[in-house]
């Protein structure tokens, strides 16, 4: 019964998605504010009967409903509770389910704490939104039901991949999704501006907190599947420029981009239709990653099954919403008046800079993950692109970036003195240079690009620690004065420090692990010994052991550094026998310094003299913990700027905000 | 001006969008590897036998004037998913009267001639890989691997990995009525 519930809720989401999407807009036009308001109500509407879709078919999977086809293909009777839960939204259906809900949880929160937002102008973004909702609520019933039956049930369900039985999963997509659907609603703010004709410095307002809450969301997302095939997959990386990663990278791209363009429409009435192109684009790419990972179009380790007809469906709801999004750009944006002007050395063009590298980078994401199959359409060739094309185009890319990111903060808005912040930052470019050469003595020699880019982290790093300083005046005043001060500086300010020195971080983390990385894969046999990083490691054989659903083969290592005991790491190999395969369970001693990662595989025996000898993968990854603690600062720099006062909902509003004290300068 | 850069995001997206249809054609797979030896000759080699095993080496000339498709199969002692397929063979053999021949690949003699002796030899000829020179020609990606050549020595289907289990039999004994080695509805 319950899953019927569901579906029937489904359908009344959709009809409720129909209304919205046609009345508000009319009463908008003709001032009708009954209509308008309607887009309350019903926004509200489809959010509970989404809810109620979704918990139909959450309850299904808990209960192990097998006669749900979605249920017998994607769970087992047998899966820990936390793992049937997560399958949810671990299947075709079950994740686009999700990503409705979130679109609808975003719509609702427009009509709720969108309070000091015009009617009229509340009335157009959220039938936009709904615009949405129907392309998407469609799709879900006509192609991709997630309720259908199954008839004779199986005695007992498909399992889910073994791989995903992992903690990761259950949040790495629920916030991918909130990060990559919470741009819909600043799409669909930039479409109602285009269709008023106007935007404005309070436009950028209404947009920034939906436009960071997204950008956080996605940002954890993206740092936790990382965290995720780093220390679960046992892929012995964390990153790898495969099409489903880069799909989620680029959205995250511009999306930063966006955040700091519409700073400068805000405060400055400047880059219009740049912000409005970079709110279209933003979603686009999110819904671009959404057809990718669902049509099959590309070759990835991660996509769901793939069915041609539901591709073509997706291209259509792209076709409407990114082409139609766009011809009313192309129509509307150049009838928009330009803001504010401002010099060529000035707070605004720094944060031009940021974006101009931003959108070439996202560009050069594109085109490297799209290349493949341009080729493949033009010449019929098959290729795959790699880490060595977009490690050396990427990173080009962003080195300058970082550059700009350390002084941006210290230009002034509409013209800025760059003689005199350059002067006042010797003393923090010597010490940059100071400390990059203490770790390159530590270091014993790498590559160069390698010194260069942490010349730039610790340039990243200083600068925005004496920004915040001289911000709050430490050292200049008593320090009970500076806490003063520290506590009336806006928080977006805080925030925006945070996530800088957060990239900073990032930065350490990404050049540790990948310059100075040692790798070791050898065949041992028990008793045999692997030096590696300054440790000695010994292998003592292996164990079998039984877990709740799989059966592991358990391997003993005992790590030595200069005689002395370290730690012993256990690496397994574990097989699932329901699912008929196998997942490797690496073992990893985490340290700031960096992590000692090992992990097996099955006897090899392809060589003489190696029977009954195991593969043994063996890692150092330096630094490689600043990369998460990096995220870690991003998101709450984000979360900090988000929970400003000028972003507050309802909070009364400040007669002045608080000077920018490094501007003002 | 700017009403021509405005157009240029809409223009991009719209090349991209036609690569996107083109790329959904249902033909199209992007993960599969075409294997460069179907419908080639196969390769030549010349394979000792294993000493201590009855039957004979086997060479590129035993594939030549056959007057029905045959079956070559790449295995080793040291493989373990060879053993479960063994006994498909087996089968194939004693059953639907297949010819089977054998590449027995980077393997020791008296390791291979255990594990014949163990579970039965169902080869007509076996030849020995020792150092896997005859297992890069075939192409072959892992062990064990599966082929059907034509009476003129045409190769005319590979099977990578076991064809064990009810999907990958049914898939191989398509393959055999497709090429002749089993009449239809035979069972």
């Amino acid at each position: 019964m319950t899953p019927e519930v569901g579906h029937f809720a489904l359908a009344l989401a959709l009809a409720l998605a129909l209304v919205q999407s046609t009345v508000p807009i009319m009463g908008a036009a003709h001032g009708n504010l009954l209509w308008m308001r309607s887009a309350r109500l019903l926004s509200i509407g489809q959010v509970i009967f989404a809810s109620v879709a979704f918990g139909a078919l959450m309850q299904a999977f808990i209960v192990s409903d097998f006669t749900v086809r979605n249920v017998a293909e994607n769970s087992h009777s047998l899966k820990p509770l936390l793992y049937k839960i997560a399958g949810t939204w671990g299947s075709h259906e079950g994740s686009l389910l999700l990503w409705v809900l979130i679109l609808t949880v975003f719509g609702a929160g427009v009509s709720l704490f969108g309070r000091n937002i015009p009617e009229a102008t509340k009335a157009r973004v959220l039938s936009v939104q709904a615009w949405i909702s129907v392309g998407f609520f469609s799709f879900l019933l006509l192609t991709s039901n997630p309720f259908d039956r199954l008839f004779p049930p199986p005695a007992d369900g498909n399992d889910l991949n073994p791989l995903l039985q992992d903690v990761g999963l259950a949040l790495h997509p629920p916030l991918l999704y909130f990060g990559y659907v919470g741009f819909s609603i600043v799409f669909s703010f930039a479409v109602a501006a285009l269709l008023e004709g106007r935007i404005d410095v309070v436009w950028a307002r209404w947009v920034r907190p939906w436009t960071l809450a997204a950008w956080v969301s996605l940002t954890a997302g993206i740092a936790l599947g990382s965290w995720w095939a780093y220390y679960e997959l046992g892929w012995g990386g964390w990153w790898f420029w495969d099409p489903v990663e880069n799909v989620s990278f680029m959205p995250w791209l511009l999306g930063t981009a966006l955040l700091h363009s519409a700073i400068v429409t805000e405060k400055r009435d400047a880059f219009k239709s740049w912000t409005i192109l970079l709110a279209i684009l933003t979603f686009s790419l999110s819904l671009l990653g959404t057809f990718i990972v669902r049509s099959g179009l590309l070759t990835s380790v991660h996509a769901f099954s793939v069915d041609p007809e539901r591709g073509l469906y997706i291209l259509m709801l792209l076709a409407l919403s990114i082409g139609g999004s766009l011809l009313l750009y192309a129509w509307r944006a150049p009838s928009m008046e330009a803001g504010g002007l401002f010099k060529p050395i000035s707070r605004e063009a720094g944060l031009l800079m940021n974006n101009l590298f931003l959108a070439a980078a996202t560009g050069i994401v594109l085109f490297g993950t799209l290349y493949p199959l341009f080729l493949e359409a033009v010449t019929g060739e098959k290729i795959s692109v790699g880490p060595p094309f977009f490690n050396s185009s990427f990173v080009p890319m962003m080195l300058p970036l970082v550059f700009v990111l350390g002084l941006g903060p210290f230009l002034s808005w509409k013209r800025a003195d760059l003689a005199g912040v350059f002067s006042r930052l010797k003393f923090v470019g010597l010490l940059c240079v100071i400390a990059t050469l203490i770790f390159a003595y530590l270091t014993n020699g790498g590559p160069v690009l390698a010194y260069v880019s942490l010349l730039l982290a610790f340039w990243l790093a200083f600068t925005t620690c004496r920004e915040w300083m001289l911000r709050i005046r430490l050292f200049d005043v008593s320090f009970s004065d500076a806490l003063r001060r520290a506590r009336n500086l806006p928080r977006a300010a805080h925030g925006m420090s945070l996530a800088h020195l957060g990239v900073a971080f990032l930065m350490f983390g990404i050049i540790g692990s990948s310059a100075w990385k040692s790798e070791e894969v050898v065949f041992v046999k028990p008793g045999s010994s692997i030096a590696i990083a300054g440790f000695d490691v010994s292998f003592q054989g292996v164990n079998r052991v039984r877990g709740p659903n799989y059966i592991a083969d358990r391997g003993i290592l005992v790590v030595e550094r200069d005689g002395q005991y370290v730690t012993t790491l256990y690496p397994e190999r574990r097989s699932y026998p329901v699912a008929r395969s196998s997942t490797t369970e690496s073992a990893i001693r985490s340290t700031l310094a960096g992590d000692l990662y090992a992990s097996i595989a099955e006897p090899a025996a392809e060589q003489e003299g190696t029977t009954g000898a195991w593969t043994l993968r063996i890692l150092y990854e330096p630094l490689v913990n600043f990369i998460w603690i990096g995220s870690l600062m991003l998101v709450l720099g984000g979360c900090l700027s988000l929970t400003d006062r000028r972003l507050r909902v309802g909070a009364p509003k400040q007669a002045k905000l608080p000077p920018n004290v490094a501007a003002a300068e | 001006m700017t009403r021509f850069l405005a157009l240029v995001p809409l223009l991009l997206a719209v090349v991209i969008g036609g690569f996107f249809l083109w790329g959904l054609n249902p033909e199209r797979d992007p993960n599969e590897i075409p294997s460069v030896l179907i419908s080639q000759a196969a390769p030549d080699f010349s394979l000792e036998p294993i000493p201590g095993v009855a039957v004979p080496g086997f060479a590129r000339e035993d594939l030549l004037n056959n007057d029905k498709p045959v079956v070559v199969n790449v295995f080793a002692s040291w493989c373990v998913p060879c053993r479960a397929e063994h006994s498909v063979l087996t089968n194939l053999v004693e059953r639907e009267g297949i010819r089977l021949f054998g590449i027995n690949y980077k393997d020791k003699a008296e390791d291979a001639a255990r594990w014949l002796a163990e579970l039965g030899n169902p080869y007509e000829r076996i030849g020995a890989d020792t150092n896997g020179r005859t297992g890069i020609e075939w192409g072959i990606s892992g062990v064990p691997e599966t082929f059907i050549v034509g009476g003129d020595g045409t190769v005319l289907y590979r099977y990578v990995g076991p064809v064990v289990g009810d999907v990958a039999i049914a898939k191989f004994r398509a393959a055999l009525t497709q090429a002749g080695v089993l009449g239809t509805g035979a069972s």
